[in-house]
């Protein structure tokens, strides 16, 4: 058993650490102000090759694991850029996993070296207004017309549509009351996002104003059938496929924006003199920024050891919810203690924290929330009824 | 034509240094080490050259103890083709390290030696001048610009009264300053190369080098605490401090 990252591992980690400190406090706060994409953030990680990290070798990738990813992800929540450099990049670096299981060797020359060069941009399109985390119960329908497809329906919380030119669609082309199974009939496409079919619109937010959420209106899209990933009917099942991965990758941004905060808080802890003493000789002071660290830590750790079974082939369902679970929890509370120990510097924009507080709240709630990873660990890991 | 670089481990240029309490050097247990950053202008020259067709092999080299080995793979990540570690627990002062780096010249027999001017943790600024003194190579220190033409260098030296420029004979040694270029980010297709890359592993016995330091630190201080600055209320009060207090002008 080794608790450690390996040498090229680290190497990751500080080459990510050294490209990210060009992007630095002001950059992103500059970002999230105008609301503006961090277009040159993403244009360095296009350049030197990172948003191919887990992407296969014979497609433009570096062929390298979840780990790896998740080791790079965390670098760059870690570095400052909080959740918005992170989900700038984050959909480039294992959004398309569907396409990499399920699509045809054509598909796969076709979609992925665009995407991992920065020609395309892709955004996600999954979950809808009225059917939250219930996916098979999306209302968005594809009907098969002769060599294409034509998609009507609405979409919610897609990040980056603003700035996308593709979409990995989520679709019904089986109505609910005509499968035997509620996961069948839905139908999974990454096509281009017609513009004249889709409408976008922006949803006003909490935080990470830099990168876009949105709403998306879907009126007669025509997709031509070369760009449907797997069978027709079998979206569920690629979907489900980049679940696990996901959830990783979103903890180890949830550790880094939670180390970040920290650091920002021990720093200014150790600086802030009043009553003739530093803050930080406080217990008070001292003992949440302890637990936040240990709290992160062990998040860490879970995080880790999903990763590992995943990149082994091996079940890890239970782990990768439960490291979502704890790491998006302790990312919000050292962020939440950041600000606190900044006392009213911490709200102001300047100090930072604010917005890594804002931006945690993100790996709370997305992709699942903290409740249903509790009643599927109830359900699956303690075998209890179910509950939903 | 093969260019050798040396390249040192230091502490990264970003951490606070801290003395020991025993005031018998730096803190380094646990604190994060990088490249010297002269030396990455170095490796950035060196690769520069190689993609211009100019060089053929570069062979980055580091000594010290065995993390050296990550140094060498930053440089093997940035462009160089194969690495060689020196490895030693014995503190290595620069005369040590000239004396290893002119054994390992006579074996490589490179065209060129790019050094940093000087690594940032004890500024010395010696290596590359002994070493040019070893071999009896012609030597460009502090250059800003390097141009190569057939056997002949020319280097654009960075000098107190502005730039000062030079034509060397091949071999040569060139000292890098700080505009020289602006060293890449490695990528990460290279970085993944570079750990395929081969390192060679000796110890100074092998190169026949005693390395003990001859240089003996006394003590390492903290440097004193600045003094708070004056406001004064006007030039002609600022003129009058100058010329009676600080003595300047």
């Amino acid at each position: 058993m080794e608790f450690a990252l390996t040498e090229a591992q680290e190497q990751i980690r500080q080459e990510i650490l050294r490209q990210c400190a060009r992007f630095g406090d002001e950059y992103w706060l500059a970002k999230e102000r105008e609301a503006v994409f961090p277009h040159e953030f993403y244009q360095a990680m296009v350049e030197t090759g990172w948003l191919g990290i887990a992407m296969p070798e014979e497609y433009g990738g570096a062929g390298l694991g979840i780990t790896e990813a998740a080791v790079m992800m965390q670098a760059v929540a870690e570095s400052g850029a909080g959740m918005s450099g992170a989900s700038a990049i984050h959909m480039n670096i294992f959004g398309l996993n569907p396409v990499v299981v399920f699509g045809a060797d054509e598909q796969k020359r076709r979609m992925l070296p665009p995407l991992l060069k920065g020609r395309d941009k892709a955004c996600f399109a999954v979950t809808e207004p009225n059917v939250g985390l219930n996916t098979t119960q999306l209302k968005t329908r594809a009907e098969r017309r002769g060599d294409r497809y034509v998609v009507n329906g609405q979409k919610i919380w897609t990040s980056t549509a603003q700035v996308a030119n593709k979409v990995l669609l989520l679709t019904r082309t089986t109505p609910l009351d005509e499968v035997n199974k509620k996961t069948a009939g839905l139908t999974l496409f990454y096509t281009d996002l017609d513009r004249s079919r889709v409408e976008v619109r922006l949803i006003e937010k909490m935080g990470r104003h830099a990168v876009d959420s949105n709403m998306l209106f879907i009126d007669n899209l025509e997709i031509p059938v070369e760009d449907r990933i797997g069978e027709e009917g079998q979206g569920f099942r690629a979907i489900l496929h980049g679940m696990n991965p996901e959830r990783i990758l979103i903890a180890a941004e949830a550790v880094g924006i939670g180390r970040v905060a920290l650091a920002r808080a021990s720093q200014y802890a150790k600086d802030r003199v009043v009553f003739g003493r530093p803050i930080g000789q406080n217990q008070a002071i001292q003992h949440p920024l302890a637990a936040c660290w240990a709290n992160l830590e062990a998040a860490n750790l879970m995080m880790l050891k999903a990763a590992q079974l995943y990149d082994t082939g091996r079940e890890c369902g239970a782990e990768a919810n439960a490291a979502k679970y704890l790491a998006a929890e302790a990312g919000f509370r050292a962020c939440e203690r950041a600000v606190m120990t900044h006392g009213g510097m911490g709200y102001a924009q300047e100090y930072h924290v604010e917005r890594f507080l804002r931006e945690s709240l993100i790996p709370r709630i997305a992709p699942i929330s903290p409740e249903l990873i509790l009643s599927f660990i109830a359900e699956r890991v303690l075998g209890l009824p179910k509950s939903y | 034509m093969k260019i050798l670089v040396p390249v040192k481990r230091v502490v990264d240029y970003n951490v606070k240094v801290r003395v020991k309490s025993d005031g018998s050097g730096i803190e380094t247990a646990g604190v994060k080490m990088s490249m010297n950053p002269f030396d990455e202008i170095a490796v950035e020259e060196a690769v520069r050259l190689k993609e211009k067709g100019v060089a053929t092999e570069i062979v980055a080299v580091s000594m010290g103890v065995t993390q050296c080995s990550e140094t060498i793979r930053t440089a093997l990540a940035m462009g160089a083709d194969r690495g060689i570690l020196v490895e030693s627990d014995v503190e290595l002062q620069p005369l040590a390290v000239a004396k290893l780096l002119k054994v390992i010249a006579d074996k490589e027999q490179p065209k060129l030696i790019i050094l940093g001017k000087q690594a940032i943790d004890d500024d010395m600024s010696a290596t590359g001048q002994m070493l040019a003194a070893f071999l009896g190579w012609p030597q460009g220190t502090f250059a800003s610009k390097v141009l190569i033409e057939g056997d002949k260098i020319t280097v654009t030296r960075e000098v107190d009264g502005g730039l000062e420029t030079v034509e060397l004979s091949l071999p040569a040694i060139v000292t890098t300053d700080l505009r020289l270029n602006e060293p890449r980010y490695a990528s990460l297709p290279n970085i993944m190369k570079a750990r395929k890359k081969p390192i060679e592993n000796l110890k100074p016995a092998d190169l026949g080098v005693d390395p003990a330091p001859r240089l003996t630190v006394l003590k390492v201080n903290e440097p004193p605490k600045r003094q708070a600055g004056k406001k004064v209320a006007s030039v002609a009060e600022l003129v009058d401090k100058l010329r009676n207090e600080a003595k300047v002008i």
